[in-house]
C-alpha cells in the first residue's frame, strides 16, 4: 500500500493550482503531481506514490551509501571483512 | 532501473549478511513495521538469509489489514446504492466485511471501480455529475496527503458529487502501544521508508526517547532491509538505543512539509480503531468538520455499526507480532488468499498472504 516507485522526470507543466510532470519509470511514462516536492525538477529522480510524487531522490545521498556498501561486499570478498 | 537494481545486489547482500552475523552475539527479536518492508522479506527469503539468531517479526503496517471491519461494512453498505459509484484502491475490494466483501457488491451489479490515485476518482466525478461519486481513503501517513488532495481540490471546485470515506491510520501511536504490552519481545524497530519521507523522524525520535529502543528507517529493497538489520544489531551490541537513518536517499528528519501542511488543513487526529488490535487512541485521521461536506460517513447517515471478526482467525496476534501466520490452525486450509478470514490474508502486503505466496510448504 505505502509502495512508492523511482522514476526521473521529463517534464512539468502547471495545471490550475497543481504542477505535474511527466515521470519515467524504465519503459513505461506517466503523470505525477509534483506539489509535495517543490524542490524537484526535470532530470531528478522522485519516489510515485498514488500519483503524487513523495520525494526528490538524494543523488549525493544514494551515491554515498551505494559506495560504503559497495565497498563492503569487495572487502568481504578480499576477505577482509 | 537506477535506485533499484543496485539495492538488489547479491553481492552486497551476502557482505551484509556476513556482517550481521559477525556482530550478533545473541538472539534478537526485530520487527519492521510497514507490510511492504514485510513483502520484501518475503520475496527474497531475507528472514532465511540472516542468521538464526535473528527472529524478524512482522508489524501492523498494511493499512488494508487494520481497516476496522465497520468501516468495510460501511463501504459495503454506501457502495450497494444503485445512484453510489465507488472508487477504492484494489487491495480493498476482497477485504471481508462481515458478511460480504466489495467485490461481491460489484459481482451483483455495483458501481465498484479500482483507481490507482484518489485524483481518478475526481475525475470519474467531473464526468458523472449524476452520480455520487465516493472515495474510499485508507492508509497511513505516505497515502494522506494524496486523499487530501483529493478533498481540497474538489472543495475549491465546488464538486457536488465527490465525498471521502476516511479511514486513516498513523504509525507511531500503534508502536507505542506494542512497546507498553507485557507480551512485546521487540527489541529493535525498522521504522517505515515512506511514512517518514511524508512525516520525518521526529515522532520516532520520540520513541526512542521515550522506550529506549533502537529504531532505524529502512527502505524497502533487500539491500535496505539488511542494512536496517546490520544497523539495529550493532546497536543492540553496542548497548546503545539511537534512531538512525537507513534510507537517507528519500528520507529527511523533517519530511515533507508541503504533504504535511494539507494533512494538517483536511485531516485532524482522532481516535481510530484497528482491525485485530482495538481502539488507539489519537492514531487515525479524519476530516475536518470544514470539509463535511466530502465525508461519505456524514453524507449517507450512517449508524455506527458494530461487528465481529471470524473466531477462528488469529490476525490480532500476528498484526501484534505475537504470533507468525503459519501458528494459525486455519493457515493455508480455512483461510487463504482466495477465500480469507482475515484482512492479512488478503493483501499481498499482508503478513499471512506473504507467507502463504512465498513459504507454501512447510
Amino acid at each position: 500500500m505505502c509502495l512508492a516507485v523511482p522514476g526521473r522526470i521529463i517534464d512539468t507543466q502547471e495545471i490550475g493550482d497543481s504542477r505535474i510532470g511527466r515521470v519515467q519509470f524504465g519503459g513505461v511514462t506517466r503523470q505525477a503531481y509534483l506539489d509535495f516536492v517543490p524542490e524537484a525538477n526535470v532530470g531528478d529522480y522522485v519516489l510515485v506514490h498514488v500519483g503524487f510524487a513523495i520525494s526528490r531522490l538524494d543523488a549525493d545521498e544514494a551515491e554515498r551509501t551505494y559506495q560504503l556498501l559497495d565497498k563492503l561486499g569487495q572487502l568481504q570478498e578480499e576477505g577482509l571483512a | 532501473m537506477k535506485y533499484l537494481d543496485e539495492y538488489r545486489d547479491p553481492r552486497i547482500a551476502h557482505a551484509l549478511v556476513h556482517e550481521i552475523a559477525r556482530r550478533v552475539t545473541r538472539p534478537r527479536v526485530l520487527m519492521e513495521i510497514c507490510g511492504g518492508q514485510t513483502h520484501t522479506i518475503m520475496r527474497y527469503g531475507i528472514d532465511e538469509l540472516v542468521p538464526p539468531q535473528i527472529e524478524l517479526v512482522h508489524g501492523p503496517g498494511c493499512p488494508v489489514c487494520v481497516t476496522p471491519i465497520e468501516i468495510i461494512d460501511k463501504a459495503i453498505a454506501i457502495a450497494s446504492r444503485p445512484d453510489v459509484t465507488f472508487v477504492s484502491y484494489g487491495d480493498m475490494l476482497r477485504v471481508p466485511g462481515s458478511s460480504v466483501d466489495l467485490f461481491h457488491v460489484k459481482a451483483r451489479g455495483g458501481d465498484v471501480r479500482i483507481a490507482y490515485s484518489p485524483m481518478e476518482a475526481l475525475k470519474i466525478a467531473r464526468a458523472t455529475p449524476h452520480r455520487k461519486v465516493v472515495f474510499f481513503g485508507i492508509g497511513f501517513e505516505t497515502t494522506a496527503p494524496a486523499n487530501a488532495m483529493a478533498v481540497w481540490q474538489a472543495q475549491r471546485e465546488r464538486l457536488k458529487n465527490f465525498s471521502m470515506l476516511a479511514s486513516h491510520v498513523l504509525v507511531p501511536p500503534a508502536i507505542r502501544l506494542l512497546l507498553r504490552s507485557p507480551d512485546n519481545r521487540v527489541q529493535g524497530f525498522i521504522a517505515p521508508g515512506h511514512v517518514c519521507t511524508i512525516m520525518g523522524f521526529q515522532e520516532y525520535e520520540e520513541l526512542v526517547r521515550d522506550f529506549r529502543v533502537p529504531i532505524v528507517v529502512g527502505g524497502f529493497e533487500p539491500v535496505d532491509l539488511l542494512e536496517a538489520i546490520s544497523m539495529l544489531v550493532a546497536q543492540l551490541e553496542d548497548g546503545r538505543a539511537e534512531l538512525e537513518n537507513q534510507y537517507a536517499r528519500s528520507v529527511s528528519r523533517a519530511g515533507s512539509e508541503p504533504a504535511q501542511r494539507l494533512m494538517r488543513q483536511v485531516f485532524e487526529v482522532a481516535d481510530r480503531k484497528w482491525r485485530g488490535i482495538g481502539m488507539i487512541p489519537a492514531s487515525g485521521l479524519r476530516l475536518r468538520p470544514e470539509f463535511a461536506a466530502y465525508d461519505a460517513e456524514k453524507i449517507f447517515g450512517l449508524e455506527e455499526l458494530s461487528a465481529d471478526e471470524p473466531k477462528e482467525c488469529i490476525s490480532a496476534l500476528v498484526l501484534q507480532g505475537l504470533k507468525k501466520p503459519v501458528d494459525c490452525p486455519a493457515f493455508g486450509k480455512g483461510c487463504t488468499p482466495e477465500q480469507p478470514l482475515g484482512a492479512p490474508m488478503v493483501s499481498s502486503e499482508g503478513a499471512c498472504a506473504a507467507y502463504y505466496q512465498y513459504r507454501r510448504i512447510l
